[in-house]
């Protein structure tokens, strides 16, 4: 009753694609043009004009995603559909060009196609892998409710500092001030911060405890305790966000080289008919 | 010599305002008597600026006092003048301690020690009744107070706090941001608290931010002049007493239903149900002559209602014959009927043919017509079908209708005829119907809303007996037994009793011995067994079905501890006459042993993989034993692009009704904070326009008649309503994509609304509507793109499970 996208309704998609890429592939073996396979035989059109087609249906998830009261197909649906097509445009568009690649825009759009759908082949990767990572990473809890526990953490910490030091007071407040999540692409998508301040904070907290007397060993302790427990926390949340980057930094090549795509097809098409 | 008047009219709510105002317009001597210092004390003690509506909007407003739907302010305002205008008299501090009756009119006791004599009186008290006070010495000093307007006017002072209950742990967070604050609990612990109250109390004891005495009662305050701080409370804890002193103490220990007082003025009640209220005849005199009940002590909590109610009675009081403001509105619910009967005459007849109706007043009558609507479907019309989610009451008030039991044999129909009803086995489940049901010739039907029949049940006691064993004979029929002859049944059913179970409640433990079959009648139940020390859920059973067929099939013990899910009412079933029916009847014993099999084979399943269980028993916990659809996301598929939460605020005004990240997950299974569609919607119970109702495909939506008083978000013990206003309306896509006009789509957008007098925002309530007027149905689980969104019935949780497995 409930099923993933790619396994939408038995596989629709995946046997539609097939059937297209086997009648492709036979009508290609079977041709026999006159001189080498191109774009220009009657066959070489037909695939050109289906391949065309099916670019901009596949461009159109992006207005039916964000047409919420569509009744056609659900969402689910058109995201299998736009997998499995999408696959087997690969194989179309190949076919269409006959292998034969040059220096000029034709090429340009075929290499464009390509990096498009080898972006969207690590989106479904992604989609399949990172949700289960991220729920297991969570251990059930939302990213609210941890960065919740960190700021407890936070408060905590200042309180057990409180009796120390002046210099670890200022590791605690930097620790409580100057610790990032997120940040830049590169950032998020390594999972750690090289300058993380609560791990700089255990650092010199750590350091100062050497020589802290030994009246004040406690709450010394308890404070690297809390600092640790900070950090591992950090490292989820970390983690979290790496996922999150991973499962969407690759709509930011599919996208816009999407675009990048329609604009070349375009060229190519008009340059077409324009050189016939 | 006490005051003498023609009429006295206890409470300056509206209907008590109404009745003062036009007593003085006609020029009648009257006293209008107010416990507090102000007027409408209710309305009063609203939020600033909150938004009054004026529904039902069909009834024409026939009080001496304008009333429009405006914010509180004006509201008040608009009565304050109209009082004077009209010169009412009305003393305020006058609380009302005892109603007499003399002979020739009644002595109202005040608190003060005063008499006031009138010859009739009118009682408008509402229901909210009295604040609850200390009761203890020092109740009334200046810095004990019973109610907190706003907790940032105080700052850097000790307060404490009185009352463990929902109130009383919001005001001590509140003030606990600026201030020292110690609650008082008189239990040992926090419990009857919404929980995420109860989490956010025992961080704040537990953090130190809140101080906590349980086990403790204020003793006595004592006001201290010259020290620090301006009194001391003495309390009386576990350890001895405690001597606290602090500058100002709140108590919110709730308020005394009136109820108390209505009945030393030898009032009666229909029954001991804590919401009934006192009956009145059509000219709302109760069951003391010359005592009039008016508002929502008479069952009519809208203010309009209130108002009309005010005027009528002073009318009737004065021997007037008066049409009722609603008449106009009966006499259109009867333009059908062939006999074009006077409205006198169409509910004679109504009483006349129906022996359900003939035992209640006839006010009680016109409300329930009120409501009600007048059918004449053609003959063969279909009125609603099997499994249709609809839970409305159907009286035959004439000819007969055809009742289709059997999902696939539609040949075999029961006919119910003039004076019967039906629909009854869906208002009780809160389930799908368990029939179909045709028009006859010449039928006539009163349809009853779910809501207006659950009120007269509670008020009447013979309309309750009488649903309640129609219902179990046709729930033993339909459930157990379809095929078997009534008069078969008439044992077993005699045998029936109903019984109750709080939620975690057992109804029978694993090797306990077996004497009866329970039939779930409402709620839900799940079976467990233990299994190496660990209890493995094996099967979920929701209402419409039974249990305990296998211990008696079998002639052994029990096999299973079987536990209510939530709230359940189930129809106990005799062992012996059970047995005895089997006996009888080869057929049932087949269907019986037919499902006997089929759990044996399910338990089986079910021990081998704990894990499923353990979703079930995951998904019972988060209540999803009463929903009847309910929102999972998937976390294994989920890509957390929200696009669920995009489409819902895009379908919805601009307001998500779902929060997908919120709320709990086991294994990979999420519950989002979303509606359920409780089969008993908590939602439901407590809406004074009844702008809450449930729709052919089951969903629980709210109309638009919505008053925005938010008694179902407090109501809902799953946060999934919210107050919102109306935002601005968005651009379309291409002018977002290309000229960036204004938040695109799925993105946060102000909300705006239509801004009442005051400056605050006119707030409806909103929640899950299923997309009910969406072609498509839901659109979260439409726009979820990897199928990760799906929503799910009880009956579908066993397979849904298996996603742990």
């Amino acid at each position: 009753m409930h099923q993933a996208f790619l396994v939408y309704n038995r596989f629709r998609y995946l046997k539609l694609a097939l059937l297209m890429v086997i009648a492709a592939v036979t009508a290609y073996v079977w041709h026999k043009p006159a001189g080498l396979p191109n774009g220009g035989t009657w066959l070489g059109y037909t695939l050109g004009t289906v391949g065309a087609l099916l670019i901009l249906w596949l461009m159109w998830l992006g207005v039916r995603k964000r047409r919420y009261r569509s009744t056609l197909g659900t969402v689910e649906g058109w995201t299998s559909a736009h997998v499995y097509l999408g696959l087997a445009l690969l194989v179309i568009a190949t076919l269409h060009t006959g292998f034969r690649f040059g220096l000029n825009i034709h090429t340009l759009a075929y290499a464009l196609m390509v990096a498009v759908i080898l972006s969207g082949i690590y989106g479904v990767y992604a989609y399949m892998r990172y949700p289960g990572l991220m729920t297991e990473n969570r251990r059930a809890k939302a990213l609210d409710a941890l960065l919740g526990e960190i700021a407890e953490l936070d408060r905590e910490c200042r309180d057990a500092a409180l009796t120390l030091n002046d210099e670890i007071n200022r590791a605690v407040l930097h620790s409580s001030e100057d610790t990032q999540l997120g940040g830049s692409m590169w950032r998020q998508l390594s999972g750690h911060d090289p300058h993380c301040a609560t791990a700089e904070a255990l650092q010199r907290v750590q350091e100062s405890a050497k020589h802290t007397p030994p009246a004040l060993a406690a709450p010394t302790r308890r404070l690297v305790v809390l600092l640790n427990r900070k950090s591992e926390l950090l490292a989820r949340a970390r983690k979290d966000i790496q996922y999150k980057a991973y499962m969407d930094i690759w709509l930011y090549v599919h996208v816009p080289l999407s675009f990048a795509l329609l604009a070349a097809l375009i060229a190519h098409i008009v340059s077409e008919f324009i050189y016939w | 010599m006490a005051e003498q008047y023609k009429i006295a009219i206890v409470g300056s709510g509206p209907a008590g305002l109404s009745a003062a105002a036009h007593a003085a317009e006609l020029g009648v001597s009257h006293v209008l008597l107010e416990a507090s210092e102000q007027i409408s004390n209710t309305i009063f003690r609203y939020q600033k600026g909150k938004f009054v509506m004026a529904e039902p909007s069909v009834l024409p407003l026939r009080a001496p006092l304008e009333f429009t739907a405006a914010n509180r302010e004006t509201v008040l305002e608009l009565w304050n003048k109209g009082i004077k205008f009209h010169n009412v008299g009305i003393r305020y501090q006058a609380e009302v301690t005892g109603i007499e009756a003399r002979t020739d009119g009644f002595d109202l006791r005040l608190k003060n020690g005063e008499t006031v004599q009138a010859e009739a009186v009118v009682l408008g008290i509402g229901l909210q009744g009295n604040i609850r006070k200390l009761g203890v010495s020092g109740e009334d000093l200046p810095q004990v107070q019973y109610q907190l307007d706003d907790p940032r006017e105080y700052d850097g002072e000790t307060i404490i706090v009185v009352g463990a209950g929902d109130a009383g742990i919001e005001n001590a967070v509140a003030l606990a941001e600026q201030n020292t604050v110690i609650i008082i609990n008189r239990k040992d612990e926090f419990d009857r608290v919404k929980e995420g109250n109860l989490n956010l109390i025992l961080q704040h004891i537990k953090d130190g931010k809140i101080e906590c005495y349980y086990s403790t009662q204020v003793g006595r305050m004592e006001a201290t002049p010259d020290a620090e701080k301006p009194m001391v409370a003495v309390l009386n804890t576990a350890n001895g007493e405690a001597h606290v002193p602090c500058d100002r103490l709140i108590a919110r220990l709730g308020a005394i239903p009136p109820r108390r007082f209505v009945e030393a003025c030898s009032i009666e009640f229909p029954n001991n149900d804590p919401a009934a209220v006192p009956s009145v005849s059509a000219t709302y005199e109760s069951n003391v002559k010359g005592l009039y009940i008016v508002g929502a002590l008479a069952g009519y909590p809208l203010i309009k209602q209130a108002l009309n109610q005010g005027y009528e009675v002073v009318e009737f009081i004065l021997g007037h014959d008066l049409e009722p403001a609603d008449e106009p509105l009966l006499r259109e619910k009867f333009k059908n009927l062939k006999q074009r009967p006077s409205v006198t005459e169409a509910l004679a007849m109504i009483q006349g043919n129906c022996p359900l109706l003939a035992g209640i007043t006839t006010l009680q009558l016109r409300e329930f017509m009120l409501d009600s609507e007048v059918r004449t479907p053609r003959e063969g019309e279909t009125i609603f079908a099997i499994d249709d989610y609809t839970d409305t009451f159907y009286t035959i008030l004439d000819g007969e209708v055809q009742v289709q039991v059997h999902r696939d044999d539609h040949r075999q129909r029961i006919t119910l005829r003039r004076g019967q009803f039906f629909g009854e086995m869906s208002l009780i489940s809160g389930r799908r119907r368990s029939a179909t049901v045709l028009a006859g010739p010449g039928c006539v039907l009163i349809e009853t809303p779910r809501r207006s029949m659950t009120k007269l049940i509670k008020s009447a006691e013979p309309v309750k007996r009488v649903i309640d064993e129609v219902f179990l004979l046709r729930a033993v029929q339909s459930q157990l037994a379809p095929n078997t002859p009534v008069e078969h049944l008439t044992e077993l059913v005699k045998s029936a009793r109903v019984e109750r179970f709080a939620a975690g409640a057992v109804l029978f433990q694993e090797g306990d011995d077996a004497d009866c079959l329970q039939l779930v009648r409402s709620g839900s139940l799940t079976a467990a067994r233990t299994l190496g020390g660990r209890e493995v859920v094996l099967s979920y059973i929701p209402a419409g079905n039974y249990v305990g067929e296998m211990a008696l099939l079998g002639e052994s013990k029990r096999n299973a501890t079987v536990r209510a899910a939530v709230a359940t009412e189930t129809i106990r079933l005799d062992g012996e006459a059970f047995k005895t029916l089997l006996e009888r009847d080869a057929t049932l014993r087949e269907q019986v042993e037919a499902k006997y099999q089929q759990r044996l084979a399910q338990n089986v399943r079910m021990e081998d993989s704990p894990e499923t269980g353990n979703v079930i028993s995951f998904l019972v916990q988060q209540g999803l034993g009463e929903a009847s659809d309910v929102l999972l996301i998937d976390e294994a598929l989920c890509v957390r692009c929200n696009n669920c939460e995009s489409a819902c605020a895009e379908t919805h005004d601009g307001t998500s009704r779902l929060n997908r990240e919120a709320g709990p997950t086991y294994a990979s299974v999420h519950v989002p904070t979303s509606c359920r569609h409780c089969e008993h919607p908590h939602c439901m119970k407590d809406c004074p326009p009844d702008a809450i109702h449930r729709a052919g495909n089951g969903e629980v939506y709210i109309a638009d008649n919505c008053i925005g008083c938010g008694n179902c978000q407090r109501n809902c013990p799953y946060g999934v309503i919210q107050m919102a206003a109306k935002p601005d309306s968005k651009p379309g896509l291409l002018a977002w994509l290309l000229f960036g006009a204004g938040p695109g789509p799925g993105q946060a957008k102000k909300q705006q609304g239509k801004k009442a007098d005051g400056g605050a925002l006119q707030k409806h309530a909103v929640k899950c509507d299923m997309c009910r007027d969406l072609p498509g149905g839901p659109s979260c689980v439409r726009a979820c793109p990897t199928g990760a969104a799906i929503r799910v019935s009880p009956e579908d949780f066993m397979s849904f499970t298996n996603l742990a497995g």
